[in-house]
């Protein structure tokens, strides 16, 4: 692809091939970054571990990466649990690694919320591809978040980005109506819709629906298959707006049909979708500073002693002090050090 | 940015050819019931793809499940790659039907505790949670 030709030193996604340099970064944190931008396969997984428990480590890897970012295409597949996404994503990494891509899969399962434990079992699906040499495949639990994906989805993604992977999917819990994160993350989604889910077509057209650049009718070795395309059609003809119309593939899995059709789709929107990665890309930086800023801004106010916070909270009790006002002026007391 | 709670990652997983996999799930049930993240990989997975799989997902703890006799030479391969790869600080468990006769030998190999069939699911949770925390703070 273009941009590897351009970072020949980042297409090191290989496990075989270099291995034995491979294996000497891996360790301390401290070069997690650098191992990262090798694509040292323990540097990957350690990292992705560090980002999702939040850690400092975990602060300065995001930090160390942030100029190697927005080159992955990133495709979003959502759906229905038992829908398909599993095997749709394992016949995706097989049509793009046959296409000479590198490809990371993140694969998200939901967590128990009773112990808060997780079964993550969608990589049985993807289980062909597990020695392949250009793939990276990464479990994680929701751990508690409700949208879809999981809270560090957006840094473990940034992480398989400056890691050189070309292509990167993320795949969410089964979803069924406000499931619609996958979009913030995205540059092409695709949303899955078994068939014989009858009126439930009907029940999510204002959720996950609305998101969708491909439909993926999937399982169309059932008879219901046809049914289903058919209501996908009614629903995309019934949208004024006609210039961003989502396509409707069919897809069975089983037989690989419709695998090919589904690629070259992607391909064809991965050339056009360039704005809006980079909007991605700019919305990405935005989240991270606000982010950073409001936990700044939230220790100094906690970290300091300051006889005007003080004051401040005991007139907000009071009732002399309106809420906001009150918020603007801790803002302000922060930005100046909490003098 | 608050930290999250560090939950204990395992991969559970059946090498070779054996299909019975009623009692691995059963643990993989425990351990997800004692909060923690279980990565399962199912029936028929190579040695080699459970250790690239354990890398790739970073687990603290590899469990397999072998019914069919075949754990001296499983366990021997899995051990020596884990080994390879350089990735045997990730506690390596065995389960399923072994005679207590081969288990000195499985030891010596580098598994670290082998839970025959008549294991308490408790224990086999108990042991996980202990070996994951030790090789944490290592």
């Amino acid at each position: 692809m273009k941009r590897a030709a351009a970072n020949p030193s980042r297409r090191n996604v290989h496990p075989g091939r270099n291995s034995a340099q491979a294996i000497a970064v891996t360790a301390p944190n401290t070069t997690l970054p650098a191992g990262i931008l090798q694509g040292d396969r323990r540097a990957i997984a350690r990292a992705i571990s560090e980002v999702e428990n939040e850690t400092a480590a975990g602060d300065a890897i995001i930090r160390g990466i942030h100029a190697h970012l927005g080159h992955a295409l990133v495709l979003g597949i959502t759906g229905p649990p038992g829908g398909g996404k599993s095997t749709l994503v394992s016949e995706l990494i097989g049509a793009f690694t046959r296409r000479g891509r590198s490809v990371a899969v993140v694969a998200v399962d939901p967590s128990s919320p009773f112990s808060g434990g997780a079964l993550l079992g969608d990589r049985i699906r993807m289980e062909r591809h597990a020695l392949a040499e250009r793939v990276f495949i990464r479990s994680l639990a929701s751990r508690g978040h409700l949208g879809g994906l999981s809270r560090a989805v957006f840094r473990v993604v940034d992480v398989l980005d400056a890691a050189g992977f070309e292509t990167i999917i993320v795949e969410t819990v089964g979803a069924g109506q406000s499931e619609v994160e996958i979009a913030d993350i995205a540059d092409i989604r695709v949303v899955v819709c078994p068939p014989g889910l009858g009126d439930d077509i009907q029940a999510i057209k204002a959720g996950i629906l609305e998101i969708a650049d491909i439909f993926v009718v999937s399982k169309c070795d059932l008879p219901l298959a046809d049914r289903t395309e058919l209501e996908l059609n009614y629903l995309v003809g019934l949208r004024p707006d006609r210039s961003r119309q989502p396509r409707i593939l069919r897809v069975t899995a089983t037989t690989g049909e419709g695998t090919a059709e589904l690629a070259d789709a992607i391909d064809a929107m991965a050339g056009a979708c360039g704005r809006r990665r980079e909007e991605r890309l700019r919305e990405r930086m935005r989240r991270m500073i606000a982010q950073e800023a409001g936990d700044a801004v939230r220790q100094r106010l906690h970290g300091v002693e300051s006889a005007k916070l003080d004051e401040l909270c005991a007139a907000l009790g009071r009732g002399e002090l309106r809420h906001e006002d009150a918020v603007a002026a801790a803002i302000r007391l922060a930005a100046n050090g909490g003098a | 940015m608050s930290a999250q709670q560090r939950r204990i990652r395992v991969l559970m997983g059946k090498p070779g050819l054996c299909g019975h996999d009623r009692g691995i799930a059963l643990v993989v049930m425990a351990l997800r019931d004692a909060g923690m993240e279980v990565i399962y990989s199912g029936r028929h997975n190579s040695p080699e793809s459970l250790v690239e799989v354990a890398l790739q997902e970073d687990v603290d703890v590899l469990g397999v499940s072998i019914l069919s006799g075949g754990h001296l030479g499983l366990c021997e391969r899995i051990a020596r790659l884990l080994r390879e790869r350089n990735v045997d600080d990730i506690v390596f468990l065995a389960g399923g039907f072994i005679p207590p006769e081969d288990i000195p030998q499985l030891k010596a190999m580098g598994v670290r505790e082998v839970f025959r069939d008549d294991a308490r699911l408790e224990d086999i949770v108990r042991f996980v949670e202990k070996a994951a925390r030790e090789r944490v703070a290592a």
